[in-house]
């Protein structure tokens, strides 16, 4: 069989989003590569969970094009996205990994492996049979990761994965990301926690107001900021 | 013996006139709402997902019809059923096949509109999660449905409470023939003219104690299906 075509690189070509003639994106031009994780960091409002949207080809933006791996139209297949609060299907936790298997490559006979490979993954060993809306909030973002990582992606978008957890539970997800790091998976996310950003980026995106002020590696970023954005924002001064 | 007396000692006794009337009844409420739900289900969940021309007022009609005289349906069954009618010649009229279709119309749209505002609440919630994980049409559907069974499940026991609690459209349709067509409520209205209080008391008692344990059953298996589900 075939290898699906990769999706990498996303190629965000001067691309425009707008609701109600209130701009959301304005002119993005980005390139997600391979390798390390890329951090979108910026202000609430700056438009990061927007620009995770379209790099994912959930919305469709008014202006500009996206290229998946130099595709104009590329279904989902291997590309997943966990949002900053996920919603769990009413059944159990091994269930929700199954129904997101249902859409992915992966041949049924294969899925009990699967699922408790994944399980295993997130840290969720034994609570296969748990309905999955009785978990905590740390254990329902975990099984959201779970869920994603079952369709084999080559790309993980994670919208603030950790904006509303406590620090154990920030940390568990951490963990979580850096070994699917480990496993050669391109991890895009936001997130408005400079620490979080320090601790996974590879590549620092910094938003503000619909675009994108600097884009560089996160060692540069956070000891070289080139922007007055940059340095006021790793100053801790409010960027309105 | 009073009337009350012997009401009861015909619900005691198992009565075999009353216990046939009862089975039937039984049969054609709850066949009319497992149709009811093949047609009403799938409705309530396109009209909540879709968006199309005409879909406001689809609503309001749909909440419209949960209101339908069962007479007006129950002439509206007859005149396709009867001989001269466009469905005459399927031999339907007077049997309880026609009572199911009679019913099963009354219902469709109290399912329909009450499944259409749950599935619409549950989409809302589900959408992004679902549009992320590539989920096809007719999966989302299902998901849906699946995944609101529990709330779905009182959509289905108004539609039953309906069909157990009508009278005017399946007396029109079925013609409360003895032994055939005879069901609870119609055997009520016409034992009541006759003046046979007794058994007219009794098939009440049996009426409202049916309608009463459906309930109680679909609450205990929604409270465990919710501890087990989640």
């Amino acid at each position: 069989m075939r290898a699906p075509a990769s999706d990498l690189p996303i190629v965000l070509d001067n691309v425009r989003y707008a609701v109600r003639n209130v701009t959301i994106l304005d002119g993005v031009s980005l390139t997600l590569s391979p390798g390390a994780p890329t951090v979108v960091i910026g202000p609430n409002g700056a438009g990061k969970t927007t620009l995770l949207h379209v790099a994912m080809g959930l919305i469709e933006p008014i202006g500009g094009r996206v290229i998946w791996g130099a595709r104009a139209h590329s279904p989902p297949l291997r590309r997943a996205f966990v949002r900053q609060r996920p919603v769990m299907l009413r059944r159990s936790t091994a269930a929700n990994i199954e129904y997101a298997l249902a859409t992915s490559t992966v041949a049924r006979g294969e899925w009990p492996a699967r699922v408790t490979q994944m399980l295993g993954l997130v840290g969720l060993d034994g609570f296969g049979a748990r309905p999955a809306r009785r978990l905590s909030g740390g254990e329902q973002q975990r099984l959201a990761l779970a869920r994603a990582l079952a369709r084999d992606p080559e790309v993980l978008f994670l919208d603030e994965p950790t904006a509303s957890l406590d620090p154990a539970a920030t940390k568990a997800i951490e963990d979580v990301i850096r070994s699917v790091v480990a496993r050669n998976i391109k991890v895009v996310m936001s997130t408005h926690d400079l620490g979080e950003a320090r601790r996974l980026a590879g590549e620092i995106v910094l938003m503000h107001r619909g675009r994108v002020v600097e884009s560089s590696p996160a060692a540069d970023f956070f000891n070289n900021p080139k922007t007055q954005e940059g340095r006021r924002f790793i100053a801790g001064e409010l960027l309105v | 013996m009073s009337s009350d007396a012997s009401a009861l000692q015909l619900v005691l006794s198992a009565d075999p006139a009353l216990m046939a009337i009862v089975g039937l009844s039984l049969t054609v409420s709850l066949s009319a709402v497992g149709l009811a739900a093949l047609i009403g289900l799938p409705i309530g969940a396109m009209v909540a997902l879709l968006r199309f021309p005409g879909r406001e007022a689809t609503i309001v009609a749909l909440n419209a019809l949960m209101g339908l005289p069962p007479v007006v349906v129950g002439l509206a069954v007859y005149l396709l059923l009867s001989r001269s009618g466009p469905l005459g010649s399927w031999g339907l009229l007077f049997t309880p096949k026609a009572m199911v279709i009679a019913q099963a119309i009354l219902v469709t749209p109290i399912i329909a509109a009450l499944s259409r505002q749950t599935i619409e609440d549950l989409w809302v919630e589900y959408r992004e999660e679902l549009a992320a994980l590539n989920v096809g049409p007719f999966r989302r559907v299902a998901t849906l449905i699946w995944d609101a069974r529990f709330s779905l499940l009182t959509a289905l026991l108004a539609g039953f409470g309906r069909a157990a609690a009508e009278v005017g459209a399946i007396i029109v349709v079925g013609g409360n023939i003895e032994g055939f067509t005879r069901t609870m409520t119609t055997a009520i209205a016409l034992e009541t003219s006759k003046g046979d209080l007794p058994l007219a008391m009794g098939l009440g008692i049996v009426l409202i104690a049916i309608v009463i344990i459906v309930n109680a059953l679909a609450w205990i298996a929604r409270r465990a299906g919710e501890r087990f589900a989640g």
